[in-house]
């Protein structure tokens, strides 16, 4: 276990930023931390970097306890969200800042140096001022500043947030590059479920300072723990919709056909993926409210009982707004979640098996 | 009317209360103190001549002069490093997180609202013989006491250590203001990569701060040649001219000796090293803009 964070908190006055998160991650895992802005997420990172103090809870490192120990005897290294590049000093300087910190020999720098700028592309560049860079230029050199300490651990505050959408997706996959090639051990913090989904290997998503769900990528798509991420997972969101009672159980309007028989309709939502869903010749009847054209996909809006739902289909649609629609599935997508609570059920035992065992069509339609 | 022409009128009625000002109060006196110095001094019924140089000449012989001018370089290099660094310091250790730093701040920032002549009159009391401040200590610790503003030895001195007690604390607002300018992700960049308080300070805290060191250096150096409130109080350039500054010796030529010639040679030769000290800190702050 290289990171061991347990039961951490921190409170400001009387705001409670991060309120008792525990997670651990493994040797060269690429962690990522996710949350709509204000989720504590930065505060979290700030506090396994030493930045800022705990309230409690404890934070190790390598199998040390860090929780008190001052940022540079953690063994990490850091992006920061603006780069943090020292203004006056120019590339070759920024980079080796901290290896002249510590006193590495002149050689040694040399040689590091070397190593990093050939990684990032850097060369012919050592002599400028950050000022003169561009900004993906200005992140590599953070990123050289972070490697060329080769700290085990490497901390990143959404590293990619000001750049723009073109550069943001190569210097993704450089990232995740560079971190399977290297071995780092990194945590991430990101509010941008695409960075999450393609960068992680394990995905912690925080909302008001508590983690929701800690999982693999696949899991946050396919088996949302709740409402909450099943929302903020996937573009466009889950379709999630309450259900309405029917003849004999649950179904998605009332009196409409019965797609969960024996299932009291009050106590659960109806949750399916925008991709999941199908038009076809018969099923759930829906009207159609809009659509969207993306040039590979069309997103066809529809309602159904008041409720949208967007559908993810193929190429281009040319469906007329108002046009009634039907809609199948496999029983195997749908997600249900407690209307309550809004936690992901898994065992509404009845209900469940009989989807399962019903064919696509006939559930539908 | 044209419209062009009507634009150029309007552009200059919005110039010109500004520039009837400047005229009247500072170009216009600057073109007759020139003018001046090339003339005689007007006594009694004798109008002023044209004498061409020999004011000039007179003040390259005038031994007061020099020293006056010495005592302004004195004054200025003694107290410039020590303001601008107590400056500093006091401006790293009010920008922390404390209790009271905004009392600290206030106290420090004091003797800027001060005006000069009171200050002044309070260190008349600190500089008494035998009763001020100073001498009371000494002689409660057993040592005599001395005349400290009365003794060549020690009058610019004295004056010295105003000047640095009165600035310090407004070079300091610029510093603060400069060192909160300083982003504090930099601050936390220099943590992680390990660097101790003073190599921080001084790797990337003080050339960061190089714009404002600048600035204050060559303000510091023209206060120097403009401040001399105090003088009157406490020395009148002496004793003995050991604490004769330039402007002071201008005051004592135009208004105790009525010699406006002379005066207005002196003023020249002032301006001149002020503009020389502007022009050189515009050249300077210049080439040092892309820190910013």
């Amino acid at each position: 276990m290289q990171i061991e964070i347990r039961d951490v908190r921190k409170d400001y006055g009387r705001v409670q930023a991060v309120r008792g998160v525990s997670f651990s991650v493994e040797e060269g895992q690429l962690l990522v931390i996710l949350g709509p802005s204000g989720c504590g997420k930065t505060t979290l990172l700030r506090l396994i970097a030493g930045l800022e103090p705990v309230t409690s809870g404890t934070i190790h490192i390598a199998g040390t306890d860090v929780t008190h120990l001052p940022p540079v005897k953690r063994n990490i290294s850091m992006v920061f969200q603006s780069y943090a590049l020292f203004p006056h000093l120019n590339v070759r300087e920024n980079i080796i800042f901290g290896l002249k910190v510590r006193k590495v020999p002149a050689d040694e720098i040399e040689r590091r140096l070397k190593r990093v700028v050939d990684l990032l592309g850097l060369s012919g560049r050592l002599d400028s001022k950050p000022g003169e860079l561009s900004g993906g230029m200005q992140q590599r050199v953070a990123l050289g500043r972070a490697i060329i300490a080769e700290k085990p651990v490497t901390l990143m505050d959404e590293p990619l947030s000001n750049l723009d959408a073109k550069l943001r997706n190569s210097m993704r996959r450089e990232i995740c590059s560079l971190q399977r090639r290297l071995g780092i051990t990194m945590i991430y913090v990101t509010h941008d479920q695409v960075e999450a989904m393609t960068m992680a290997d394990r995905i912690v998503l925080m909302r008001d300072g508590q983690i929701v769900q800690d999982d693999s990528p696949e899991n946050f798509y396919e088996r949302p723990a709740n409402t909450f991420v099943a929302r903020f997972i996937g573009t466009p969101p889950m379709n999630i919709v309450p259900l309405c009672p029917t003849q004999g159980g649950a179904a998605l309007e009332p009196g409409g056909r019965l797609l969960f028989p024996g299932m009291d309709p009050d106590r659960y939502l109806f949750g399916i993926r925008p991709e999941n869903l199908r038009l076809a010749e018969s099923g759930q009847p829906a009207m159609v409210t809009g659509r969207e054209y993306l040039g590979s996909d069309t997103f066809v809006s529809c309602e159904i009982h008041g409720q949208e739902v967007i559908v993810r289909t193929r190429g281009r649609r040319n469906i007329r707004e108002g046009t009634v629609v039907h809609l199948t599935w496999d029983p195997g997508d749908v997600n249900l979640f407690d209307a309550r609570t809004q936690e992901r059920v898994d065992s509404v035992v009845p209900a469940r098996k009989e989807g399962r065992e019903n064919p696509a069509g006939s559930i539908g339609g | 009317m044209n419209p062009k022409i009507a634009r150029h009128v309007y552009g200059w009625l919005l110039f010109s209360p500004a520039a009837i000002f400047f005229i009247l109060f500072t170009h216009y006196p600057i073109v007759r103190s020139c003018v001046l110095s090339f003339f005689s001094n007007p006594r009694g019924s004798k109008p002023p001549r044209f004498v061409g140089l020999s004011n000039y000449d007179y003040l390259i012989h005038d031994p007061i002069f020099w020293q006056a001018l010495k005592n302004n370089l004195i004054y200025a290099f003694g107290t410039i490093p020590i303001t601008i660094s107590l400056a500093i310091v006091m401006a790293v250790w009010v920008n922390r997180r404390m209790p009271g730093r905004a009392f600290v701040r206030a106290a420090y920032f004091t003797p800027t609202i001060l005006p000069m002549i009171a200050i002044a009159n309070i260190w008349l009391f600190f500089y008494t013989p035998g009763v001020g401040l100073f001498d009371s200590i000494l002689n409660a610790l057993g040592y005599p006491g001395r005349n400290w503003l009365g003794n060549p030895d020690t009058a610019l001195l004295c004056l010295m250590v105003i000047a640095i007690w009165k600035d310090a604390g407004f070079f300091m607002i610029f510093y603060l203001a400069a060192l909160q300018g300083i982003p504090q992700d930099v601050v936390e960049a220099g943590k992680i990569e390990g660097a101790g308080r003073w190599y921080f300070f001084r790797r990337v805290t003080f050339p960061l701060l190089m714009p404002t060191t600048v600035f204050v250096v060559f303000n510091a150096l023209i206060n120097t040649f403009r401040i001399v409130d105090h003088i009157f109080i406490l020395t009148k350039g002496g004793p003995d001219n050991a604490t004769q500054l330039l402007l002071y010796y201008l005051f004592q030529n135009a208004f105790e000796f009525w010699d406006t010639a002379y005066a207005a040679t002196l003023t020249v030769v002032i301006m001149v090293i002020l503009m020389t000290l502007a022009l050189t800190q515009f050249k300077v702050l210049e080439r040092r803009t892309h820190y910013q």
